[in-house]
């Protein structure tokens, strides 16, 4: 799981924060810190958290790159023409 | 005609988001990125924050993509060169890949310090990928007597405020009057720069690093001031702006220059002849383009949302026949001291400010900023549910000063801004022409 705050759109409502708290946490009174790449034992709770914002400012996905990409370039370069 | 091979130079945010907004359109051809680090693309906002204070590892900032985007990954090869009439893009390995559309998100990266012997001191440090914020991390663990931080731009004052959460004794340096006065001016700037001091910055304004020093290993260990003082440091991060990667589209017929490289508002790429390039769109850090809302210079507007939305906005105008705009309202944040600080519109473009809210001493506050008596930009700190209605103003143009009627409306006068001052530019805001007052 891959998670990203838009945090201009955040407005510290703080319901990701009692949805998973593993996750999500306050630094000061309304700044938001999160976890990017939580463990899947968090799944639930982090999609709650989505779901639970007011503003709609999470994000969550999978991985983008395939993990050969990452590990060799060559491996996955595509023929150019 | 949707192409049937597009091409993505930069693999960070704007790269990313580009990939998965044009499969969410529909399109099924070929996508190839491209970018120079080895990395997959990550956030970088917790570079200068969390990973630097100890809280996060660079390797858990990967952002999310939110379907299968069926890519080829050329990371870790840089694009060298743009063949226009070949329609291909050259990369440092010699290899030529050819496209039928062409996205250039190449962003931007730390401006150096400008003396190369002393850039190359060990202890010195530029922060703008991921690979940085590890070696200064690695810094900062060892303990260092002092930090220095040269340039209170945004980055500036984050890594300063990430050294104090680690206890460590800091000193920034600024050319200007204020952090951050190059984004915000100078009055609210001096407002933030009172509450870095008071937690423990050592905030030297209106003074700049004349020479760094290292010893017989190369190993920083001095810094002398335009104020006279000598201060014994290890590590030094130099946060004095960016430039856009553009050099690798010199002689493509592009107008690319260190501010960017110009586009329309659909994010068109601009010839040397101020026309149209057909397919070839421009995203984030990299894009210097004119918002249509202002009446302002052409700009990069180096924020996370705008990386957004010209990414959405070139992979709509890839796919459809009728082309978008980015028109959203510039935006951005930053977390430094426990304050929340969030703009929006564009404050520099300002000869007038006013506090509305709260109190520029203690606790939280919001701020207008005018220019022709209509209101153009907003900040607000500690207080991010009052940003939307600043942002409503901004939108309709309200008149400046703005009736905010808050319960908390302070009676205060309208002041100078504080802008066109000596300050560098700051990290968000190489390419910004401000306002004159």
């Amino acid at each position: 799981m891959r998670v990203v705050v838009d945090l201009n759109r955040c407005q510290s409502y703080g319901q990701c924060v009692f949805a998973a708290p593993e996750v999500f946490r306050f630094r000061g009174a309304e700044s938001l810190e999160y976890d990017h790449q939580p463990d899947a034992g968090s799944d639930r709770a982090v999609h709650r958290a989505a779901l639970a914002c007011p503003v709609q400012a999470i994000t969550l996905g999978g991985p983008a790159v395939p993990e050969a990409a990452v590990t060799g370039a060559s491996a996955v370069v595509g023929e150019t023409r | 005609m949707t192409p049937r091979r597009i091409v993505i130079t930069g693999a960070s945010l704007a790269g990313l988001r580009t990939a998965d907004s044009l499969r969410a359109n529909g399109f099924t051809g070929e996508l190839v990125l491209i970018g120079d680090e080895p990395h997959e693309p990550y956030d970088r906002p917790p570079l200068s924050k969390a990973v630097l204070a100890g809280r996060s590892g660079t390797d858990r900032l990967a952002l999310p993509s939110t379907r299968d985007l069926d890519a080829r990954w050329l990371l870790g090869v840089a694009a060298t060169g743009l063949d226009l009439d070949a329609r291909a893009v050259r990369l440092a390995d010699g290899r030529d890949v050819g496209f039928d559309g062409l996205v250039i998100a190449t962003g931007s990266r730390s401006r150096p310090w400008p003396v190369p012997e002393e850039a190359a001191l060990r202890g010195v440090h530029l922060l703008r990928g991921r690979d940085d914020a590890d070696r200064i991390r690695a810094g900062l663990a060892a303990g260092p007597r002092r930090v220095l931080v040269i340039g209170g731009g945004f980055t500036g004052s984050e890594v300063a405020s990430s050294c104090r959460d680690l206890g460590l004794p800091v000193t920034v340096v600024l050319r200007g009057g204020a952090p951050m006065a190059g984004a915000l001016g100078e009055v609210v700037g001096a407002a933030i720069g009172a509450r870095q001091r008071a937690h423990g910055i050592d905030l030297r304004t209106r003074t700049t690093v004349t020479a760094l020093h290292g010893d017989a290993e190369g190993r920083l260990r001095r810094a002398w001031l335009s104020d006279g003082d000598e201060l014994d440091v290890d590590l030094a991060v130099v946060a004095l702006g960016s430039v856009g990667n553009t050099e690798w589209l010199a002689g493509s017929g592009l107008v690319a220059d260190p501010r960017g490289v110009e586009c329309d508002a659909a994010g068109r790429a601009l010839d040397v002849d101020g026309a149209v390039v057909p397919d070839v769109y421009v995203a984030g850090d990299v894009a210097r383009w004119r918002h249509p809302h202002f009446d302002a210079e052409p700009q990069a507007l180096q924020h996370w949302g705008n990386a957004v939305e010209q990414a959405e906005v070139a992979a709509h105008n890839l796919t459809h026949r009728h082309r978008r705009t980015a028109a959203a309202l510039p935006a951005f944040w930053s977390d430094q001291f426990g304050l929340n600080i969030k703009s929006a519109g564009l404050p520099q473009l300002a000869d007038q400010v006013v506090l509305t809210q709260g109190s520029f001493e203690q606790g939280p506050f919001a701020a207008a900023y005018g220019r022709g008596g209509v209101t153009v930009g907003a900040v607000a700190v500690d207080s991010p549910r009052v940003m939307d209605g600043y942002a409503a103003l901004i939108t309709e143009r309200a008149p400046f000063p703005p009736a905010v009627n808050a319960t908390d409306s302070p009676a205060t006068a309208v002041l100078g801004a504080g802008f066109g001052s000596t300050e560098l530019s700051g990290p968000d805001l190489t390419a910004v022409h401000g306002g004159q007052s």
